[in-house]
C-alpha cells in the first residue's frame, strides 16, 4: 500500500526543485479536454505528454495543461504548442504514440513534426 | 464514449468549470448495478438552465452550439434500463449550500452496458489538470472499497508542492493501482 510517508519524502525532495522552477515554463502544451476531445481519445494523449515531459527532463521548460473545446472537434484529439516568440503549432488527430514523437522531436529536438499538424490535414 | 470512465472525466470537468472546491466521484457497484454519483459544491445552475441541461442543444461552450456530455451519460444509463438524475442549487438561490449532483444508474448485465474502463486514469487526469481543487474518489464494490481524497494529500504536501507535480501524480496513480490490485488478488 502506498503510504503518506512516501508523499512526505516526495515533498522533502521537491522543495528545492520547485523554487528553482519559478519563472520558467517557456513552452506550453495544451490538450483539448472537452467532451469531443475526451471521446476522441485525449486522455491517453495528455497522460503520455505528462509522463514523457517529466521522464525526458523537460519539466523546467515545458508545462502541460488542459483546456476545453478548441472548436475543431472533427480534428480531435487536438494539442496546441505555444512557445514564446514563435507561431503556435496545432497538432491534430493525436494518439499516445504521436505524442511521444512530438515530445522527442519537437519539445526536445526543436523540430516541428509537420505531418501531424493541422496544415498537413487541410492541405 | 468507449468507457464510462471517460464520461466521469467529462462530467467532473463541468464541476471544475463551475468553480467547485470539492468534487466527489462516487461509484457504487453490486452484483447487478453500477451507480455513479458526481457531486460538487460549485456555483450550480439556475432552474431554467437545469431543465434544459439534458438537451444536446444546451451547452456552456462558446465554440459551438451543441453540448453532448450530459445527454450522452443520460442515454448510456437509460440504454441499460437504468436511470439518470441531475439536481442543482445555484449560488444565487442559496449562497451557503450550492452545487450540482449528477446520478446515473446502470444495469451491468444489459448488453448495452458500457464498461467502466480505466477509472484510475480519469482521476489522475482530473487532478493533473486541476491541482488547486479537491477531489474525493470512492469506488465501493462487493469485494471492498478504493478511495482517494486529495485533501489528505494536500495536508501532507502543504502549499509548496502542487498536486500535479509528476512524482505526486505518479504516487496517486500507483496508490489507486495498488488498491485495485489488493482487492482482486
Amino acid at each position: 500500500m502506498k503510504s503518506l510517508e512516501e508523499l512526505q519524502a516526495i515533498k522533502a525532495k521537491m522543495k528545492d526543485k520547485v523554487v528553482l522552477r519559478e519563472g520558467s515554463g517557456d513552452v506550453r502544451v495544451v490538450v483539448g479536454m472537452a467532451t469531443c476531445g475526451i471521446a476522441a481519445g485525449a486522455r491517453p494523449v495528455l497522460n503520455e505528454f505528462v509522463k514523457d515531459v517529466s521522464e525526458e527532463g523537460l519539466s523546467d521548460k515545458v508545462t502541460v495543461s488542459q483546456t476545453g473545446c478548441i472548436g475543431i472537434c472533427q480534428y480531435e484529439p487536438v494539442v496546441e504548442v505555444f512557445e514564446a516568440g514563435k507561431e503556435k503549432v496545432t497538432y491534430v488527430k493525436m494518439t499516445a504514440e504521436k505524442a511521444k514523437e512530438v515530445v522527442e522531436k519537437h519539445l526536445k529536438g526543436g523540430k516541428v513534426v509537420s505531418q501531424y499538424t493541422i496544415g498537413a490535414y487541410q492541405a | 464514449m468507449k468507457e464510462l470512465s471517460l464520461n466521469i472525466l467529462d462530467i467532473a470537468e463541468n464541476s471544475v468549470k463551475a468553480k467547485a472546491g470539492l468534487t466527489e466521484i462516487l461509484i457504487t457497484e453490486d452484483e447487478k448495478t453500477l451507480k455513479l454519483l458526481i457531486r460538487d459544491d460549485g456555483t450550480g445552475m439556475e432552474e431554467d438552465f437545469l431543465k434544459r441541461v439534458t438537451d444536446p442543444f444546451c451547452t456552456t461552450r462558446t465554440t459551438r452550439k451543441v453540448g453532448m456530455g450530459i445527454p450522452l451519460l443520460k442515454m448510456e444509463a437509460e440504454m441499460t434500463g437504468g436511470s439518470f438524475r441531475i439536481d442543482s442549487v445555484s449560488e444565487k438561490k442559496d449562497p451557503e449550500h450550492h452545487g450540482t449532483e449528477t446520478e446515473a444508474l446502470f444495469y451491468k448485465d444489459h448488453i448495452d452496458f458500457i464498461p467502466l474502463g480505466d477509472v484510475q486514469s480519469s482521476i489522475v487526469t482530473l487532478i493533473q489538470g486541476h491541482p488547486d481543487t479537491d477531489f474525493l474518489f470512492r469506488h465501493v464494490m462487493p469485494e471492498g472499497t478504493v478511495e482517494l481524497d486529495t485533501r489528505e494529500l494536500r495536508a501532507v504536501l502543504g502549499d509548496e508542492v502542487p498536486l500535479n507535480e509528476y512524482e505526486v501524480i505518479k504516487w496517486i496513480e500507483d496508490s489507486l493501482k495498488e488498491q485495485y490490485e489488493d482487492l482482486h488478488s
